[in-house]
């Protein structure tokens, strides 16, 4: 069965577009990866699923119930994370987390301090004197802490520092293996290869490609950059090699295909510097538009 | 049940507060009057010789300020004008303040339905009117009493003044509710509240005198006029407009809610 299942969803903000015609499945135990720069349609598509708004056409279902009609119901195992954090002023951590937890029907509260304790989380605080990031662990924490059967994680990263990334990309991972399903928002490509089984690929509202994550990194070009004294770049200028620049003693180009044809001939130079790089999502979505 | 303790424990300070002034506020003119009443016909002679425009603004021009009730009514439009403010307050803010402060995603993303939750808010705020309504009862009964002196009151007319408060409080909620969602974005809610509170305070006023009735007609202060009240011992014909506000705002509040686009915080 599909965890999520979005047809043809369209949703227009009086004039302006949200997403048009979105349609995706995700299936039992996936962790589905949702790239796309900012204002594509991530977080559009996200609030349609948990009805904080409603689609201009199109529907979604999630565990095989609409999404607008069962939704007070099929929120009992739903955990959301927002990109932007923003809780009642005034209140302590814990306070919130209790409010939280209190719309639940099982009893939450072990596993909640067992949260709180792996993200390190003062629960004595007020959340107003918290930093950015604090507030993110306690969006965190607040949003896997009835253990739901799926996850919806916009932007979950912005605002933590890398250990707590990966601390939080590690219970991302434990609460998977548990069974959860896990669709993941970002616009940072690498995370989302880290953790993804497949991705979907959303640009200006509409979705340009679901594809196996594997597939994807094979497609992708690698960004390379190499400094020598007295380089010469056309040696670079084999297949799959695309847009060579030169500057200041330095080649930089993109290239697609067998990586050892390429690291054989950079051993081939004596160079002082070498760097290869995941492509940007931008730079992705540019070969997407090719 | 959590959403109501939660929303009442936001605007129980707030709650204290209103109830303080008004309590505070029924002492102070109760207390006036029983330094003026000795005097009565001085302040009667007094009155009469301000314009007669001043004196229908503020609703006096009927009024027998030497007997209790008759100042006590001019006391009342006072305490109105406060009950007013507050439950256009808490109508203007207890939808919009999950957008304002941008706490709209943690709540509607929790499994509990809007109408749940609209009920619980509603519930809790008029629990709030509520507790200020009886603070208002008991000081005027406690300080009428305190300051009559050897004077006397008609018990039922006063009655028919507080009881009409209930209503008075749920046209101001509910029209705040109700204008808070036709708009796009409450910023903030003192604007608006006053806005509403004390326009129709001045339509109420103006109404009067420019002797236009048109004006009158639409103004919760007019309905429960408490000179009106008082002289003739019954409520204006007119109340039931002020019921009709109360329906269609509790209709419109119900159905804008259910089908409201939570906007994304940017």
């Amino acid at each position: 069965m599909s965890i999520i299942e979005v047809n043809n969803l369209t949703k227009y903000y009086g004039k302006s577009r949200g997403i048009v015609d979105v349609s995706f499945n995700v299936e039992e135990g996936e962790i589905f990866g949702f790239i796309g720069p900012n204002g594509a349609g991530k977080s559009t598509t996200i609030r349609l699923l948990l009805s904080l708004i409603y689609p201009t056409s199109g529907s979604a279902k999630i565990f095989g119930k609409d999404c607008i009609e069962y939704g007070p119901m099929l929120r009992q195992d739903i955990g959301y994370l927002p990109s932007e954090v923003f809780y009642y002023e005034g209140m302590k951590v814990l306070d919130l987390l209790k409010y939280s937890a209190s719309f639940y029907k099982k009893d939450c509260s072990e596993r909640m301090y067992e949260l709180a304790e792996i993200m390190e989380l003062d629960l004595k605080r007020r959340i107003d004197d918290l930093s950015y990031g604090n507030k993110k662990k306690v969006g965190i924490v607040q949003g896997l802490l009835h253990e739901p059967r799926l996850l919806l994680l916009d932007e979950p990263t912005s605002g933590l520092d890398p250990l707590m990334q990966r601390k939080f990309f590690d219970l991302v991972r434990e609460e998977n293996e548990k069974g959860a399903t896990v669709f993941f928002s970002s616009h940072i490509l690498g995370e989302v290869q880290r953790l993804c089984s497949r991705v979907a690929i959303i640009k200006e509202g509409s979705l340009i490609e679901t594809q196996d994550i594997k597939t994807l990194q094979k497609d992708t070009y690698k960004k390379i950059r190499i400094e020598a004294p007295g380089l010469d770049e056309k040696r670079f200028l084999i297949d799959g090699v695309m847009n060579l620049e030169k500057f200041d003693g330095a080649a930089r180009f993109f290239f697609k295909g067998d990586i050892n044809t390429i690291m054989k001939l950079i051993s081939e130079q004596v160079v002082s510097d070498v760097t290869i790089e995941e492509p940007t999502l931008e730079e992705i979505f540019m070969h997407y538009y090719e | 049940m959590n959403i109501y303790r939660h929303e009442f424990k936001m605007h129980l300070r707030s709650d204290i507060i209103w109830s303080i002034s008004q309590a505070a506020m029924i002492f102070l003119f109760t207390w006036i009057f029983s330094s003026i009443a000795v005097d009565a016909a001085l302040l009667t002679e007094t009155l009469s010789q301000f314009p007669k425009e001043l004196l229908i603004a503020f609703g006096m021009e009927n009024l027998d300020l030497a007997t209790v009730l008759g100042f006590f009514s001019f006391a009342f439009l006072f305490s109105q004008i406060l009950l007013a403010l507050q439950a256009a307050n808490y109508g203007f803010g207890i939808l919009s303040v999950e957008e304002r402060e941008l706490t709209a995603d943690f709540l509607l993303a929790k499994p509990i339905s809007r109408r749940r939750i609209l009920f619980s808010k509603v519930l809790s705020a008029f629990t709030g009117l509520t507790i200020t309504n009886i603070v208002v009862w008991i000081s005027s009964f406690v300080f009428i009493n305190m300051f009559k002196g050897d004077r006397t009151y008609e018990t039922s007319t006063l009655l028919k003044l507080l009881l009409g408060i209930v209503v008075f409080q749920l046209v101001f909620l509910t029209l705040g509710m109700f204008i808070s969602l036709l708009v796009k974005r409450v910023r903030n809610v003192t604007p608006f509240s006053m806005g509403l509170a004390f326009g129709m305070y001045v339509l109420s006023a103006f109404g009067g005198m420019l002797g236009d009735v048109k004006l009158e007609l639409i103004t919760p202060f007019k309905h429960f006029d408490p000179g009106y009240i008082i002289s003739n011992q019954a409520y204006p014909s007119t109340l039931w407009i002020s019921v009709a506000y109360i329906v269609v705002s509790a209709i419109g509040t119900y159905v804008l809610y259910q089908r409201r686009d939570i906007p994304a915080p940017v």
